[in-house]
């Protein structure tokens, strides 16, 4: 625990990643995010928790204008990375989702092989000049994202034969081989058994020595386990943020600790 | 009268349908829990009529002419039919028959009226027959099922046995009729081979499919090698895929993908319009449009061109063929689960790499599927080359030449005075199973492929 303490402290010295100021979010007449704002800090794991509905992933999918994608779907408000507005015109939401890598709720390896899966996000943004760099690039991320002694056997099987757990984790090298700062996971473990849980927890804790990272879960004590900052969400509107000790312990708002007590669904 | 057994059976199951359902829905109300819910009592009873009655019904229509004209023969006075032949025979019966219907020509012979005043009887009795034993049928069966409503009654068992015997029953008559088909062609070509020697006919690399008119014609056998007429529909196949192969990939890609909402929605029911049209103005395009244009245009370069151009053939069943390459692809294009193209778009990859690079080789099985079948479809295809492509088997494999191909063959060989004893005629046959044999085999590779996609990529 207090290991745990020393770590939180840390955090709170580090600089803001991402701060979001009045954010709204239409998807046609349903308002699903209703003017939040809240500071992102460096290096750290923020987890969004909140009954599923409440716009979690609505939030999560602002940060790296995956929005844009849904057509019935409208984004207002300022949200910054390291001070940038991410939708200005100046920036082209390729190239920042380069920037601000995701991992879904469901693994969804391509159906290539294990190497091209990792390949790809260098290859279509041209971060390696060479064969070489392109190998050394994959077996970093399959390093950093723990299943490099996995799979270094079978390189070129493809992606879509591994276990769930393993499947998840290769998603995770994709999106940090494009070196990303913001790593954003939208229930990474929801579709997994408890062992590989545990495994992408661990590797989630030792992502955050390099990336921000940002988690939505639906489990409370996998929050508790992975981040040091909470967001409760609740209805489209976060209810409360605060490093995640002080809102497991003692949460400010009744709404807060009806959830965590499990009296809201 | 046959409208009247119809009509009795319709209503006799509905009666029984309500009948049965009643007495279960009375039976429940009563306080005892049934087995099966009052509905599946009802149309227990109301299967049990239908089915059996029905099929009671067709035999005794299939089977009530024959066995009255037999009646009608076997009764007319003794030695009229000895020494008569087989046709003779059926010459009198259809006079007796059409005396019988009113026209009378000429002056018939009195026991010809007889048999004919017989015949007209007979009839009206047997479909009186059949009224009364559809109506009998009908009753027993009514009160045959209505005694088996009870609590324990496991009316649904009953209900989805039969539903499943009367799947059971359509899916075999599919099959047999494929098998009948078949068989069919494979004894004609049999005819055939016996006629010609298979080797030949694999092997040849002419094909002029006359036969003498008279015996003494000189130079007039045949030459019946299939080698310039399969060569021919090959040209013309790979010609209409070449084209619209990319055609239709690109047009579903970017129909898929690409297009705003209002062309999307313009564009895709024109396609299927296209889909729609009939060969026969294709076929108009082919030899109003296409082959002028190929030949003003060779003219232009100096190049000869035939008038009959395996080109302009291929080229107009390629416009057949790609709204249904683009549709496949379409398709295939829509199942790729949206995971994949979140996953591809949230790496940074713009829509065009997203489409290129992820969901079209994820729908791959589905589009080479599409494609294979079209170029079954492109096989078979007749209407088209019927009147864009040549007569004269020449093996070339120029596509601005004029080519002959299977279809056409076997059309022109079946038009016109045809005896079914000559390898004329025959070849005909022998050429339609090699075109069944030749597709058989596409759509199994075809089906193959897919799966084979399907286990890697699942
Ligand atoms: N693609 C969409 N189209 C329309 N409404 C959506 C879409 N995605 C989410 N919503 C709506 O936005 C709200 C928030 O959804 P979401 O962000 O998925 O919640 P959570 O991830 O917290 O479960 C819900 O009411 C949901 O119905
Ligand atoms: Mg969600």
């Amino acid at each position: 625990m207090d290991d745990l303490r020393a770590i939180n402290c840390d955090v709170d010295t580090n600089a803001t990643k991402i701060s979001a100021r009045g954010v709204q979010v239409h998807y046609g007449d349903t308002h699903a995010i209703k003017d939040v704002d809240v500071d992102i800090k460096e290096r750290s794991v923020t987890a969004f928790i909140g009954p599923s509905g409440c716009g979690k992933s609505t939030f999560l999918r602002c940060i790296n204008r995956m929005n844009d994608t849904i057509d019935i779907c409208r984004v207002a408000g300022d949200i910054r990375i390291d001070g940038d507005d991410i939708y200005d015109r100046s920036i082209d939401p390729v190239q920042l989702r380069a920037r601000v890598g995701m991992v879904f709720q469901k693994p969804n390896p391509f159906p290539k092989s294990i190497y091209d899966n990792v390949a790809y996000g260098p290859k279509i943004h041209g971060l390696a000049r060479s064969r070489v760099e392109m190998d050394e690039i994959v077996e970093r991320s399959l390093r950093r994202a723990a299943i490099w002694d996995e799979v270094k056997d079978r390189l070129h099987a493809p992606g879509t034969g591994l276990s769930g757990g393993q499947q998840q984790r290769l998603c995770i090298a994709r999106a940090v081989a494009t070196d990303p700062e913001v790593l954003l996971m939208d229930e990474p473990c929801s579709a997994l058994d408890p062992i590989a849980t545990a495994q992408i927890e661990e590797l989630i804790d030792t992502l955050r020595e390099k990336y921000t990272v940002v988690i939505v879960t639906h489990s409370m004590q996998q929050a508790a386990r992975v981040s040091q900052k909470t967001a409760f969400f609740h209805l489209g509107s976060l209810v409360e943020y605060g490093d995640t000790d002080d809102i497991f312990t003692n949460p400010r708002d009744s709404r807060t600790e009806s959830y965590i007590s499990g009296r809201i669904g | 009268m046959t409208t009247l057994a119809f009509a009795i059976l319709l209503v006799a199951s509905l009666a029984a349908y309500a009948l049965n359902r009643r007495a279960a829905t009375g039976i429940r109300n009563g306080g005892a829990r049934l087995h099966s819910v009052s509905n599946y009592h009802g149309l227990f009873a109301l299967l049990l009529m239908l089915v059996p009655v029905l099929v009671v019904i067709l035999a005794w229509l299939v089977l009530q002419g024959s066995v009255v004209n037999a009646v009608v023969m076997g009764a007319l006075p003794d030695g009229t039919l000895t020494e008569l032949e087989k046709g003779q025979v059926d010459l009198i019966l259809a006079e007796i028959q059409s005396i019988s219907g009113g026209r009378i020509f000429g002056q018939p012979e009195p026991w010809k009226l007889a048999a004919a005043e017989r015949l007209t009887e007979l009839r009206q009795l047997a479909a009186l027959g059949l009224v009364l034993v559809t109506a009998l049928l009908c009753l027993a069966i009514m009160i045959f099922a209505r005694k088996k409503v009870s609590a324990e009654f496991r009316a649904r068992q009953g209900v989805e046995r039969i539903v499943s015997g009367l799947m059971i029953f359509c899916s075999v008559v599919a099959i047999f009729t494929t098998v009948g088909i078949v068989a069919s062609l494979a004894f004609e070509t049999y005819k055939f081979l016996r006629l010609v020697p298979l080797s030949e006919f694999l092997f040849g690399l002419n094909w002029e499919p006359q036969i003498p008119i008279r015996a003494d014609q000189i130079a007039a056998a045949g030459a019946f090698g299939w080698i310039p007429v399969i060569v021919g529909t090959i040209v013309i196949t790979i010609v209409a895929i070449v084209i619209a192969v990319p055609i239709g990939l690109l047009s579903a890609i970017y129909l898929f993908e690409f297009a705003p909402k209002r062309v999307r929605a313009v564009a895709k029911p024109l396609l299927e319009i296209l889909a729609g049209v009939p060969t026969v103005v294709y076929g108009f395009f082919a030899i109003l449009v296409v082959a002028p244009a190929i030949r003003i245009f060779g003219a232009s370069l100096g190049i000869p061109v035939a008038p009959n151009t395996a080109l302009a053939a291929g080229g107009v069943m390629s416009i057949m063929l790609v709204p249904f390459i683009s549709s496949f692809a379409d398709d295939a294009l829509s199942a790729v689960p949206r995971a994949m193209r979140d996953g591809a778009l949230a790496l940074g990859a713009t829509r065009a790499e997203t489409v290129l690079n992820v969901l079209f080789p994820a729908a791959i099985p589905g589009i080479v599927g599409g494609v294979l079948l079209a170029v079954s479809r492109a096989i078979g295809e007749t209407m088209i080359v019927v009147m864009a492509a040549g007569l004269m088997a020449n093996l070339t494999l120029n596509p601005l030449e004029s080519v002959t191909t299977v279809t056409v063959q076997i059309v022109t060989l079946l038009i016109g005075d045809t005896s079914f004893d000559n390898p004329k005629t025959l070849a005909a046959f022998a050429l339609g199973m090699m075109l069944f044999l030749v597709t058989l085999i596409i759509n199994i590779f075809a089906l193959r492929i897919v799966r084979k996609y399907r286990e890697a990529y699942d």
